[in-house]
């Protein structure tokens, strides 16, 4: 085969930050988003923010899942989307937030430039169809 | 296109990153990426280091790349995991290993994927190696899991082959069986804490000496178990060839990490005393070409096949005994020969 056939695939980042350790839901859909064809990059647990937008700019992802469940992703999404923005990663990635997030909150992350957000309930087709509408054409 | 290229040689980390990127997906325009690229490499060590699962790769790595820091060195990794020969799908894990440089960002770590049976996964190590060479990395570390001939074919892109073998991994055989032992430089008993690592060093050392065609030494003076000895320096002094080092390991506890180091670096010493590296250069690049060649040959013979109404239409006469393969092959690559050599009497 050649080395030149275009091999186009979606990378995602599934991210686990801040003190939750409820990996359940990170690792089921790290098999969905597998088994769908993407690449993914499970960061493990108790990441700081920082090492998600390190994690993100060096494996120049499509989608960054954050899945949080601790209730502070108040704090910490933000800190993650001004980190992409200060590397320039910020226009070019889908980034998705899971857990529990009130709605109020919800549309407050959404404004920050959270694409989606899945709460419980959110179906692993949903997800997948979600990533592969949406993600970003790199140039 | 060559904005990306001046971003890069800037330091940005971002068109590092999307370089990469295009390596890895063989997106249109990336060999001439590639191509600019070379002009600025050359100044990287590179380093392959390979294993069975399990046997502590990214634990160590992680911890050299932590030394190489201390060191005040930038490292690059590149870390190959499998993917699923069915979806293309894979979960890429070995960045979780990668503890010790929190927010590092002259640690740069890419997790790639062997993507399924296509073919070309050595050339997009090499390439990706050279991005991160022209960006300035002072030390490049290819992981991949040893086990076959695809992975033995990337960790030869390095200057320098490291073999990490867990203790306990199996009878004199087994080594034998496994054909690592003429592709390390480098030999690492990691988890030596653990019960049988002295033995493993033992048959290791053992077995390199009988593949050194030299008899079989009674391993008196660097006997197994002498981890605090830096013994295994002044070895290869004897003979003018690298003789292979083994050097016990506790990655999780960082013991053994600077050993590694030190040995990694008098091998590159090695390496430009003797003019090894120039020869291994030389042969790489040829294996390089050569690759390449047979890769747009290829190609341009496909396309000529879909222009001749594609394979189907050859295989109907093969399968009815008109024609054979051989005639076939004959056929398409013909014209292409009378073309070159045509060209060659001018």
């Amino acid at each position: 085969m050649s080395a030149d056939q275009e091999q186009r695939t979606i990378r995602c980042l599934v991210a686990k930050v801040g003190l939750d350790g409820h990996d359940r839901g990170a690792h089921v859909i790290s098999r969905a988003f597998r088994d769908a064809g993407f690449e993914v990059i499970y960061s493990g647990l108790h990441r700081a923010p920082e090492e998600i937008v390190q994690a993100t700019v060096q494996e120049d992802v499509d989608v960054l899942g954050i899945s949080i469940l601790s209730g502070a992703h108040d704090t910490l999404v933000p800190e993650i989307i001004d980190g992409l923005e200060e590397y320039d990663a910020f226009e070019d990635t889908l980034i998705l937030v899971g857990g529990i997030i009130p709605d109020d909150d919800e549309a407050e992350l959404k404004e920050l430039g959270v694409s989606e957000v899945f709460g419980p309930g959110a179906s692993m087709e949903q997800m997948v169809e979600y990533v592969r509408e949406n993600v970003p054409e790199k140039e | 296109m060559s904005d990306l290229i001046d971003e890069l040689l800037a330091g940005k980390h971002r068109a590092l990153a999307r370089v990469i990127t295009k390596i890895e997906d063989r997106r249109s325009g990336h060999r001439d990426l590639v191509s600019q690229l070379h002009q600025h490499t050359g100044n990287a060590d590179v380093i392959g280091v390979t294993g069975s699962p399990g046997s502590g790769k990214s634990t160590l790595v992680d911890k050299m790349a932590a030394t190489y820091r201390d060191r005040g060195l930038t490292v690059g990794v590149i870390a190959i995991d499998p993917s699923s020969p069915f979806t293309g799908g894979a979960v890429l894990g070995d960045r979780i290993r990668m503890g010790s440089n929190i927010g590092d960002m002259d640690v740069f770590f890419r997790s790639m994927s062997a993507r399924g049976s296509l073919g070309g996964l050595s050339t997009a190590t090499t390439d990706a190696v050279k991005a991160l060479d022209a960006f300035g990395k002072d030390k490049i570390i290819i992981e991949t899991v040893g086990a076959g001939q695809n992975e033995i074919d990337i960790v030869k892109t390095a200057d320098t082959v490291m073999v990490l073998v867990p203790p306990g991994s199996g009878d004199d055989v087994q080594m034998l069986k496994a054909g690592i032992l003429e592709i390390g430089d480098i030999f690492v008993v990691n988890k030596a804490d653990l019960d049988g690592a002295n033995r493993t060093v033992q048959e290791l050392r053992e077995m390199l000496d009988y593949s050194d065609g030299a008899i079989l030494q009674s391993s008196g003076h660097h006997g197994a178990g002498s981890m605090e000895g830096t013994d295994g320096l002044q070895i290869e002094a004897e003979s003018e060839g690298w003789d292979p080092e083994i050097i016990e390991t506790i990655a999780q506890r960082g013991e053994g990490v600077d050993e590694v180091l030190d040995t990694l670096d008098s091998h590159a010493t090695y390496l430009d005393d003797s003019g090894e590296r120039e020869r291994q250069a030389r042969t790489r690049y040829a294996e390089e070409i050569r690759t390449l060649v047979r890769e747009d040959v290829n190609d341009l013979m496909a396309e000529e096949l879909d222009h001749r109404g594609g394979m189907d239409a050859y295989l109907d006469d093969v399968v009815t005994r008109e024609t054979d393969p051989y005639t076939v092959a004959d056929e398409l690559v013909g014209p292409l020969a009378d073309c070159v050599r045509d060209r060659r009497k001018e």
